[in-house]
């Protein structure tokens, strides 16, 4: 929190909170709601473990498994890692090109407010009637038959909320990297978390409309009559799968290429030497990125394509292994002579190689379509794409929190708690999945929630439990960290570790509103380290000091995503219950009202005088 | 340049949805909305083509759609998005008073299309063509829907430009929302070309 922020009482703190447009505190909320959904997510997965600890266990049966298994995968993918990541993007990029905020403030407060109702609606799930119960993909032909509850109406309205805020997002970030980048930050020049941030928000708005328009569908077909996916109408349930997919593919990039962007960040910076081939590795992201849409069908190599596409997209999908090979190989580069400080991000960073290699070793096992006959469905689906998110994106996430964390709130986490996490988190996460691959190879099903005794199964399930529960003590050791940390941490400088290289080490941590009084200007790729090799503490301004434009607060992003929220409680029941209709008018009214509100408000912002900014920098000084 | 400047016709720039920061940026963020929205209605449209022929013994395509209709819904459409290029050059010479004249032509011709669409819908419904009858009629109403929604959109948004900004004039604070608002204008111009030829010509011959 800002200097400026801390003098005022908890109901100031939290209307800032509610109304700020300020990507530094939206990056906050992000963190804080990304990080409640991602401890809903764990628990959801350690119920998921103790069920499966014993052969015939009864602790989670039939229904509320299906629930727990649906609600975790959804969680865990929609609404912990994609808007975790946001919160880094959020934190870092605008500092990463030297801006002083990202291109439209006002959308970056609707798109965390849309994610942020999203989730609350599919969360409220569990307390009116049950959660959606079809799995993460919610098949059709399943989601259709389940008519017990509203669970699925949740997942298809939920979801289509959260993903208009995840758009909003990315059409933000592209304009903010596009035409705000400050004099001399050519594209070449962007660090790479930048980068993977453009590129990754690239996949989110072309990958984000299908998954909507599947969405849409589903929620026509069971709240509205339709017939898109009822074969007895005439309908098709495949166009479902071949929509999700067309999504689901290329956000496998979306959280990974972010992931990829961080541990680049933090293996040039403890290696202390520039990321080994740049040029390629902002290659190898566009080309994950492009052939990231042409491999959605091997998720469907069993549906009876045929051999024609299930061979092209098998091919397709083995390409991918080649830019991603490359993408390993420099950071071995980079770290290679290097001279490495193993702090607690690289402690992440140098686990991921080998973690993510394993995954990506499956993955390709599971490219080939005569094989993945066998694979299908198994726990050896299970392992790999675990050893993809959890050793890719979820490792990612540890290591930028740890590694940003003095940045975005000024203290430095305690490093011994650090690695004693990483420690727990890291054995925990291979015993967990490491023999999920002989589950699945022996034939355990994946999503059935019990199994006989006497099958082989049970060692290696009681292994895999015992390792969830690793991973639950390291987030929980994080959790302590991050209370002590807040409560008597260090606080830091700037340049927080020492070795930072790109612009958001060269201002104060955490930055001042305006993040820079002066736009730099931009030299070289690693901008900051240029100017420190140079001997100097500063970087070099483009411009004089002078007034700053800063963009007002407000209100109506919380109010606008508020009313989808009230309406989509409102259409879930409009076949049940007389108020439903009237309810999902009002919350509609309410959007567009607001909506309607921005557009006739004018909003020209204010500006920072130079005097105050010139005071506000001296009292950062004396700091 | 600044966005409170007043501006006379000889200091207007050439290109005023340009001229400032936040004009870039919305003219930029705008294009990129459009992409997002083009795979939106691929997708629709793609839903479509592979339901077309499920009328699970509803009326089909060639007994429904009338040309007549179609084609002047089509006609009101595509003149409304000349008259949307007009109303911008108009603000791009300073000429408020004639950029808002020619915009009201065009949510005019907006309101025809849209009004022939209820009307033909209408139709369809007591033919039996009812959202609920088959996979074809479910496809058919959302992507011929989502793009009459769109239209209502865009309508109601130019209506609300015109009359927040009908006092003041033109400014580099609302040029970019003008500009933008057109762009949108002639994407719903786009979609409905292929919703012609893909929809209701297809439709008729195939």
């Amino acid at each position: 929190m800002s200097t400026i922020t801390r003098k005022k009482g908890v109901g100031a703190v939290l209307w800032d909170y509610l109304t700020t447009v300020d990507h530094k505190k939206i990056a906050h909320l992000y963190l804080i709601a990304g990080g409640l959904f991602f401890l809903l997510g764990g628990l959801e997965a350690l119920f998921i473990r103790i069920q499966l600890a014993k052969p015939n266990n009864d602790f989670l049966v039939g229904g509320l498994y299906n629930e727990v298994l649906t609600m975790h995968g959804t969680t865990m993918i929609f609404l912990a890692a994609m808007p975790l990541l946001f919160a880094f993007m959020n934190a870092v990029v605008p500092l990463q090109i030297g801006a002083r905020d990202v291109a439209f403030p006002y959308l970056n407060a609707l798109g965390f407010w849309m994610f942020f109702f999203g989730g609350l609606f599919l969360n409220c799930s569990w307390f009116l009637g049950g959660a959606p119960d079809a799995g993460w993909t919610s098949y059709a032909s399943l989601s259709l038959a389940s008519k017990a509850h509203h669970g699925i109406d949740f997942y298809t309205l939920g979801l289509q909320i959260s993903g208009f805020g995840t758009i909003m997002g990315a059409v933000n970030f592209l304009v903010t990297i596009i035409n705000m980048r400050a004099p001399g930050m050519t594209f070449m020049r962007m660090p790479m978390f930048t980068w993977a941030t453009f590129v990754t928000s690239a996949l989110i708005l072309f990958a984000f409309p299908p998954l909507t328009v599947g969405l849409i569908f589903m929620m026509m077909d069971r709240l509205f009559g339709g017939n898109f996916f009822n074969p007895a109408a005439g309908g098709n349930t495949i166009i479902w799968e071949h929509l999700f997919w067309i999504f689901g593919h290329p956000e496998v990039y979306i959280l990974i290429l972010p992931s990829f962007g961080i541990f680049s960040e933090i293996f040039a910076t403890f290696s202390r030497k520039r990321l080994f081939g740049y040029s390629s590795m902002v290659f190898a992201t566009v080309l994950i990125a492009f052939f990231g849409f042409m491999v959605w069908a091997h998720h469907m190599f069993t549906v009876g394509m045929g051999p024609v596409a299930n061979a092209i997209f098998a091919v397709a999908t083995m390409a991918i292994a080649v830019p991603t090979g490359v993408k390993i190989f420099n950071w071995l580069f980079t770290m290679w002579g290097g001279s490495i400080k193993f702090t607690t991000p690289m402690y992440y960073a140098v686990a991921f190689i080998p973690s993510f290699v394993m995954g990506g070793v499956t993955g390709v096992m599971l490219s080939a379509a005569a094989a993945d006959y066998q694979y299908h469905d198994s726990y050896f689906v299970v392992a790999h794409f675990h050893y993809v998110i959890v050793g890719g994106v979820v490792f990612a996430l540890l290591a930028g929190a740890h590694y940003w964390w003095p940045k975005m709130f000024g203290r430095m986490l305690n490093e011994t708690l650090g690695k004693i996490s990483f420690w727990l988190f890291f054995i925990g996460f291979h015993l967990t999945f490491f023999i999920q691959h002989f589950l699945g190879l022996t034939g355990m099903p994946r999503r059935v929630f019990t199994y006989l005794p006497n099958q082989g199964w049970e060692t290696g399930n009681l292994v895999s439990t015992i390792g969830a529960f690793f991973m639950a003590a390291a987030t929980v050791i994080l959790l302590i960290n991050i209370v002590i940390t807040t409560a008597k941490g260090e606080k830091v400088a700037g340049d927080a570790w020492g070795d930072g290289r790109t612009l958001e080490w060269a201002i104060a941590s955490p930055p001042p509103v305006y993040n820079f009084a002066q736009t730099p200007l931009v030299r070289g790729l690693d901008a900051f380290w240029i100017e420190k090799m140079e001997g100097k503490k500063e970087l070099t301004p483009a411009e004089p000091l002078g007034d700053i434009h800063m963009p007002n607060s407000s209100f109506l992003p919380f109010v606008t995503a508020f009313g989808l929220f009230v309406a989509a409680f409102g259409f879930t029941y409009h076949n049940d219950a007389q108020w439903g209709l009237p309810v999902g008018i009002l919350g509609l009214l309410i959007t567009f009202g607001s909506m309607f509100l921005r557009s006739v408000i004018d909003d020209h912002g204010f500006h920072i005088h130079k005097e105050e900014v010139l005071e506000l920098e001296k009292k950062e000084a004396n700091a | 340049m600044h966005v409170e400047e007043k501006l006379t016709a000889e200091t207007f720039p050439a290109a005023p949805e340009r001229a400032t920061l936040e004009g870039k940026n919305k003219f930029l963020g705008f294009w990129l909305f459009l992409g997002g929205e083009t795979v939106l209605f691929a997708s629709l449209f793609a839903t479509y083509l592979a339901l077309k022929d499920k009328t699970n013994g509803g009326p089909s395509a060639e007994e429904l759609f009338q040309m007549p209709v179609v084609f002047m819904a089509t006609m009101l459409l595509l003149t409304s998005s000349l008259t949307s290029v007009y109303a911008i050059y108009h603000m791009k010479n300073f000429d408020f008073k004639k950029m808002q004249l020619w915009f009201g032509i065009t949510v005019l011709l907006g309101a025809g299309f849209l009004g022939l669409e209820i009307y033909e819908f209408t139709e369809y419904v007591h033919e039996g063509h009812k959202f609920t009858t088959s996979a074809f009629a479910s496809s058919f109403y959302t992507l011929v829907g989502t793009h009459g929604s769109h239209v209502a959109f865009g309508l109601l948004w130019i209506l609300t430009l015109m009359i927040r900004n009908a006092k003041r004039g033109l400014d580099l604070y609302n040029a970019p929302k003008f500009y933008v608002a057109s762009l949108y204008w002639h994407f719903i111009d786009v979609v409905w070309v292929f919703i012609f030829t893909v929809v209701y010509l297809m439709g008729m011959v195939g």
